[in-house]
């Protein structure tokens, strides 16, 4: 991947971050079973930094919360992202960002599918085929450098 | 349900991922390799090792797999897969590092033989033929390597890079009886023409094949809508089944030349390959590996959906109609996580040990019952 070149898209369209989740009574009663919904995975993935820009993927509008199911049942968790331009050369980056978080904090036992929306960018087949073979992921998670950058996007930055 | 999956024992063999399993060819001994960089070798418990509970425990089972050595300083990243030679002497694993090891027998011990140094990035298989003249490996740079054994060299060479594939090659398998050693003898008789077939991310299984030195594509099987993850001959080498991310199964079948059927093959030299049966709606995530019992005639698959299936062939009513397989046996939370390989032990029928994501290496009994 280039790093070089300065943003594709210089000038994004900036969305307004979503309020925080409200702590309810019941979230600190032990005795209520509490099992992870989609919001909590939105919150996982939408402070993740975008590669490009000084914003989040949630300011970005590459994740959104409707992009989001989970199956407690199944244990499945699909997160469909939507790259900022058609041919956003950042987009595999992104998914793998997204993954690589998911996969760092997410209990072991949810299969975890990670999409471009359909028809988002022109080379979505290949991308998301790529982003859902868990040999290449574990290869690129373990290249020094790819992690560096992986870490980057998905450290939260303070604000 | 026509059979059972017994578990027999489960061993934790590593805190992260464990890729494979591979029996030795007596069945002595298991080899697993995973993220952990580490190849461990496991075998039956010594009666000398064992106290006296264990003992009086031995009459009412058997006796316990433990790990019998530990091989660390192999690569510096993931060990992908590891392979036996069929005399059981040599053990070749498969790393992330690009690098190929291969391990000669010394005592109990595995010794480093050699490095083999090629592929651009991650190697993904690597298995030896069965005479043990050559070594093929193949990985994330799309080409295949055949590697010839000089034994006044004790030592491999390249004989061939295939670049056939379009994508990251997956998975490598020697035909079951093509394979014969070089000799003076042979050469004057009857050509030796040795078969490999390699999955693909490029959806595709090709079969290489060695005719006087030179290594062809003489067909590529195409029918599956994904990854190929894995493929297995049955024992006579007429058939493949092969598994995909696609979530289905398929059985091919070699048609020779001059067929019964009169399928043409398109070389005019080569059998052509046909897909005759699909097996789908039981996986609901990607196969990772199947096998074909040489012993049983059952298939085994190894899925991300924590599964283990069995799936046997159903007797046909008449010649010509085409094979169908039913599940007989299924345990769908055989593992935590993604079930990585599956390898049947080649002399104890329905011995069977897995291995996953969780870590866990597991060995398993399939008792058939008279349908």
């Amino acid at each position: 991947m280039d790093f070089s070149s300065g943003p594709q898209n210089l000038n994004p369209t900036i969305y307004e971050r979503t309020e925080e989740r409200t702590i309810q009574a019941s979230d600190y009663d032990n005795d209520v079973t509490d099992e992870i919904d989609r919001r909590e995975i939105f919150d996982l993935i939408r402070t993740i930094n975008d590669p490009e820009h000084p914003l989040t993927l949630e300011e970005l509008n590459v994740v959104d919360l409707d992009g989001i199911t989970i199956d407690n049942q199944a244990n499945t968790v699909q997160v469909q992202f939507r790259p900022t331009i058609p041919h956003c050369s950042m987009a595999t980056l992104i998914g793998l960002s997204i993954r690589a978080k998911l996969l760092y904090t997410l209990p072991t036992r949810y299969k975890v599918g990670v999409n471009i929306i359909e028809g988002a960018h022109i080379q979505e087949d290949q991308i998301n085929k790529q982003l859902n073979d868990k040999e290449r992921v574990t290869a690129a998670l373990e290249n020094n450098h790819l992690r560096a950058v992986v870490n980057r996007c998905i450290v939260a930055q303070n604000s | 349900m026509l059979a059972e999956l017994i578990e027999l024992q489960e061993f934790e063999a590593s805190e992260d991922r464990i890729w494979c399993v591979a029996w030795n060819p007596t069945g002595t001994l298991l080899a697993s390799c995973g993220s952990d960089k580490v190849i461990k070798l496991w075998g039956r418990e010594d009666v000398n090792d064992l106290n006296l509970a264990k003992i009086s425990s031995l009459y009412s089972g058997e006796r316990n797999w433990v790990c019998k050595s530990t091989i660390t300083d192999g690569h510096t990243r993931s060990i992908r897969s590891v392979a036996w030679s069929f005399c059981g002497n040599r053990l070749a694993s498969a790393g992330f590092d690009a690098k190929v090891s291969v391990w000669e027998r010394d005592g109990q011990d595995f010794v480093l033989q050699t490095t083999l140094e090629g592929h651009e990035n991650e190697v993904k298989d690597v298995a030896f033929s069965r005479s043990g003249l050559y070594l093929a490996t193949c990985g994330r740079d799309k080409s295949v390597w055949i590697w010839e054994y000089n034994e006044e060299e004790n030592d491999f060479a390249c004989a061939a890079v295939l670049t056939t594939h379009t994508q990251d090659v997956k998975h490598l398998k020697w035909h079951p009886q093509k394979d014969v050693r070089h000799s003076i003898l042979f050469r004057f008789s009857s050509p030796v023409m040795q078969v490999l077939a390699s999955c693909s991310y490029d959806d595709t299984i090709k079969m290489f094949v060695e005719d006087n030195d030179d290594w062809t594509c003489a067909s590529s099987l195409e029918s599956h809508k994904s990854t190929v993850w894995s493929c297995d001959f049955d024992v006579t080498g007429k058939r493949l089944v092969s598994c995909s991310d696609d979530k289905t199964v398929k059985i091919w079948h070699a048609y020779e030349k001059n067929n019964r059927e009169g399928i043409r093959s398109p070389s005019g030299v080569y059998p052509v390959w046909k897909c005759v049966c699909t097996i789908s709606g039981y996986h609901t995530q990607a196969i990772y590996d199947v096998k074909w019992c040489s012993l049983t005639g059952l298939i085994a698959t190894a899925s991300g959906d924590n599964a283990i299936r069995i799936f046997r062939e159903e007797e046909r009513q008449q010649m010509d109609a085409p094979p169908s397989f039913s599940l007989v046996a299924s345990n769908t939370h055989a593992h935590l996580q993604d079930v990585n390989r599956i390898s049947f032990n080649p002399k104890e029928a329905g011995l069977l040990a897995s291995c996953s994501d969780d870590g866990t290496i597991k060995l398993w009994r399939i008792e058939q019952r008279p349908s």
